[in-house]
């Protein structure tokens, strides 16, 4: 895969990211005006009149440019909406990078939202064109459960190895999340409960899927020879990947549900970008995106970070924990932290943000290098992949 | 040689235990059961199955279609193009409905036999909670293949008709159920009418005495007293206690019970009286035994699954249950639809001319090789598979959760993600044997979104 990347020629100088939850007194203004304003007073020397262009990241929670602009009252400055399904916050981000990095503006600000709780639904609802009605109206759940026994038979792993091991991450992203006042479960649950928790689809509970949520966060992007204008701890973007697949695993039977193939090409793009040749080595930390339990699991897989087949034992001897070698979703993740879909690829920018400044606080790794986001939009087989990697130092 | 070529009966799955209503209601419901179309079928969707059955293996298309029922799934639109689509048939064949009365039955099969035509004879049942029409009744769907040559299986001899205008049962459209007069009124309409067709129609074909005879009727005790004027070893019957009366398709499943077991060479008299009487005379031939459907009427009377009654009047609509917290099913385009019809409801995907990947959907663009527009159309519907993996959904919308759903992997090539037929999470497992069966997925805005579930098989 061709791609040149941008590694080190932009960087981010200020985030702000609200509480993911169910904000019952918060409109999608509100949102927006929270995580705008925590973005901006973390960046005094770069004020709103300063900005040049927005991109605003939303699934369904508006339309258009607007959005943004009628509540932030911008002066009259373009503001791009995007969507990728549940890749959408890492989209804007990844088009304000590049606007940055081709010269047509210096400084950018990239923001996700989502307010789900409106609906009044359980589980995710995202609106789709009309159609024949020959599409299949599964859950998103069921759609990542065929993850489970298909993994499970692959390698060898009895079901009972098997729920340990989806236990063991709905278990650590919970702790995790019990240590960040932004997350939307702040509680830890024991593995008992995460194992008896009612069924959802196939062999997943509710233990298994991410949290339904409101939220918001932001990000500015500057050239990153300017970084040092508005902050002391620039974060610096290494590398953007980002794949939409062909559908091949929804129409080829080689398709056998333990990998996403889009997110192995994703990774394998942004390592390069990166120069990163032994991830499980060289990545210090990762958000990825852990819809369900099984997602986390084979993601780990696919971004390199286990062997294929390997990735259970890992989980299970905690090389993922916050202690471990390699921190996955050190914030909580979807999983605890919430997935307000438009705002959750910018959180996971905002956990690196935290990490590699030195702000986490209780859940602080001890000096991180480079991070990793990874933000999956789709289903099994079917689905949009993108990473990026960011680091504190200037290359 | 005008007559039967093929024919194919199809029972649905389920099966209504009659002491389970009485249990419920507190009243005395009788023995046996009753069959019952699931939520996801109604009588367009069984007559596809049935009409499948018929057209299984037989190369001969019909020149035209008549479908018969008195619970239509559509007024003012007709319901036999749905069924039409689903056969993949020409479009140069005639599709026409004849619905709303039991005696469409016979229309259809007369239709069909004039014109070298498939009758579709199909119905689902319905009565007031505690009706005799509830206990009696049940869903059941037929198709015949009506043609010319030596591949008839049962020859058409003669027919004879008598009309009556009288009101015995009745239902104004759109009622959930249908009235009725006291019963011996109708057994004194019906018995001289049925006397004095069938010696007109035995006169005609040139028969003394029938081998086989068959006799429907909603009317349930006119027929047993019209049935008891023949010797007792001809007459077929003995569907009413383990099927019940499916209306419009039942003197469909009675010929085909008749036919799953005549010898060559047997008369059969099929006698429908239905405002008044219809009879046919037909005699079997020695391509009877070859060109049997591949399940009979009995092995479906043998199988099914049970339903509790509570599900049955759910599925009916006579018991409405909460709602999950998940939108209400969105209708599907008309226009969508139109364009996709032979994927729709003839589950016609491609294959790639240039690397021979098969796709479900069809799509212009091959995902193997990148071709494009260079596909041939290939109709999977009476493919078999096995689930590569599969899911059970407990959150999304149904009238019967939890959702099965499985990834399909046909025989041939070709890879279908779809919901499961007639199954229990337990029956379904990675490398279960799967066929396709035509299934109305949810109604929405009164559009009925038909598509096609895979269904677990016996597959040796």
């Amino acid at each position: 895969m061709a791609s040149n990347g941008i590694r080190d020629r932009v960087a981010i100088v200020g985030m702000g990211c609200t509480r993911f939850g169910e904000h019952w007194d918060k409109s999608v203004a509100d949102l927006l005006v929270d995580a705008t304003s925590e973005c901006f007073a973390s960046t005094p020397n770069l004020p709103k009149e300063e900005v040049d262009a927005y991109w605003l990241g939303t699934v369904g929670s508006g339309v258009s440019g607007l959005t943004l602009s009628r509540v932030l009252k911008t002066d009259y400055k373009p503001v791009t909406r995007v969507e990728n399904f549940c890749a959408t916050g890492s989209e804007a981000f990844r088009n304000a990078c590049y606007a940055v990095a081709c010269g047509a503006y210096d400084r950018v600000m990239a923001v996700g939202v989502e307010k789900l709780k409106d609906s009044g639904f359980s589980g995710l609802v995202v609106d789709r064109p009309v159609e024949d009605g020959t599409t299949p109206s599964l859950s998103a759940p069921a759609r990542f459960s065929l993850l489970a026994p298909a993994y499970a038979s692959r390698y060898g792993v009895g079901t009972e190895k098997m729920r340990d091991v989806l236990t063991r991450i709905a278990w650590k992203n919970h702790q995790n999340g019990a240590r960040n006042r932004r997350a939307q479960f702040q509680t830890p649950v024991s593995m008992e409960t995460i194992a008896s928790s009612p069924p959802v689809a196939g062999s997943l509970g509710i233990f298994d899927c991410s949290g339904v949520s409101d939220g918001a966060a932001a990000a500015l992007v500057v050239r990153a020879e300017d970084a040092h204008q508005y902050t002391d701890q620039p974060v610096y973007v290494k590398a953007l990947s980002f794949v939409a697949g062909p559908a091949e695993g929804s129409l080829l039977p080689d398709y056998d549900y333990t990998t996403f193939d889009e997110v192995t090409r994703c990774a394998a793009d942004a390592y390069a970008q990166a120069g990163v040749t032994s991830p499980r080595r060289e990545i210090s930390m990762a958000e990825v995106h852990d819809c369900f339990t099984p997602t986390e699991l084979v993601l780990m897989e696919d971004l390199g970070f286990s062997e294929r087949g390997e990735a259970w034992r890992d989980v299970l001897e905690g090389f993922f924990d916050l202690e471990g070698e390699l921190p996955v979703n050190p914030d909580g993740g979807l999983k605890s932290f919430g997935h307000p879909i438009g705002a959750s690829g910018l959180r996971m920018l905002f956990e690196m943000w935290l990490q590699l400044r030195g702000e986490a606080g209780e859940r602080q790794i001890k000096a991180p290098r480079l991070g990793l986001t990874h933000n999956l939009g789709g289903q099994p087989g079917d689905c949009v992949s993108f990473v990026s990697i960011v680091g504190a130092d200037r290359g | 040689m005008t007559g039967i070529l093929r024919y194919g009966a199809y029972l649905p799955a389920f099966r209504l235990d009659r002491g389970d209503i009485g249990a419920a209601l507190g009243t005395s419901a009788g023995r046996g059961r009753r069959t019952v179309a699931c939520y996801d079928e109604d009588t367009t969707s069984l007559g596809v199955e049935a009409a499948r059955r018929a057209m299984s293996g037989n190369g001969r298309k019909p020149a035209t279609l008549h479908f018969a029922t008195t619970l239509p799934a559509y007024a003012d639109k007709t319901n036999a193009t749905a069924i039409h689509a689903a056969l993949a048939l020409d479009s140069d064949c005639f599709a026409g409905d004849m619905v709303g009365a039991v005696r469409g039955g016979f229309g259809a099969i007369r239709a069909a036999a004039q014109s070298s035509g498939l009758a579709v004879l199909s119905d689902i049942r319905t009565g007031l909670p505690g009706s005799a029409d509830e206990r009696t009744g049940g869903d059941a769907a037929t198709a015949f293949l009506f043609g010319d040559g030596d591949s008839v299986i049962a020859e058409l001899l003669a027919t004879a008709s008598s009309t009556a205008e009288f009101l015995d049962r009745w239902r104004a459209p759109g009622e959930l159920a249908s009235h009725v007069w006291e019963e011996r009124f109708g057994v004194e309409m019906y018995l001289p009418l049925v006397t004095e067709t069938v010696i007109r129609a035995l006169a005609a074909a040139g028969v003394e005495q029938a081998d086989h005879v068959v006799v429907s009727s909603p009317h349930l005790r006119a027929a047993r007293a019209a049935v008891a004027r023949f010797p007792s070893e001809t007459v077929a019957g003995g569907l009413d206690g383990e099927v019940g009366n499916s209306g419009a398709a039942d003197v469909g499943l009675q010929l085909a019970d008749v036919l799953d077991r005549a010898r060559p060479n047997q008369t059969i008299l099929v006698v429908l009286a239905a405002d008044g009487c219809d009879v046919a005379v037909l005699r079997t031939t020695g391509a009877l035994p070859g060109n049997r459907p591949a399940l009979s009427v009995r092995d479906q009377v043998g199988a099914g699954q049970p339903v509790s009654y509570g599900s049955y009047l759910t599925w009916r609509g006579l018991l409405p249950r909460e709602p999950p917290r998940r939108p209400d099913p969105r209708p599907p385009s008309p226009p969508a639809s139109a364009r996709s019809h032979a994927w729709k409801f003839g589950l016609v995907g491609c294959r790639c001319r240039r690397c021979e990947t098969a796709h479900l959907p069809p799509t212009r663009v091959c995902v193997r090789c990148g071709a494009v527009d260079e596909m041939s159309p290939e109709r999977f519907a009476d493919r078999r598979g096995r689930v590569a993996t599969c899911t059970v959904d407990r959150l999304t919308f149904s009238m019967a959760p939890p959702v099965i759903a499985a990834i399909v992997d046909f025989d041939e090539g070709g890879r279908l993600a779809c919901e499961v037929a007639d199954a229990r999470p337990d029956d379904i497992r990675i490398g279960t044997r799967v066929e396709m069966t035509f299934r109305r997925l949810h109604t929405a805005d009164g559009i009925h979104n038909y598509f096609w579930k895979a269904r677990p098989v016996e597959d040796h």
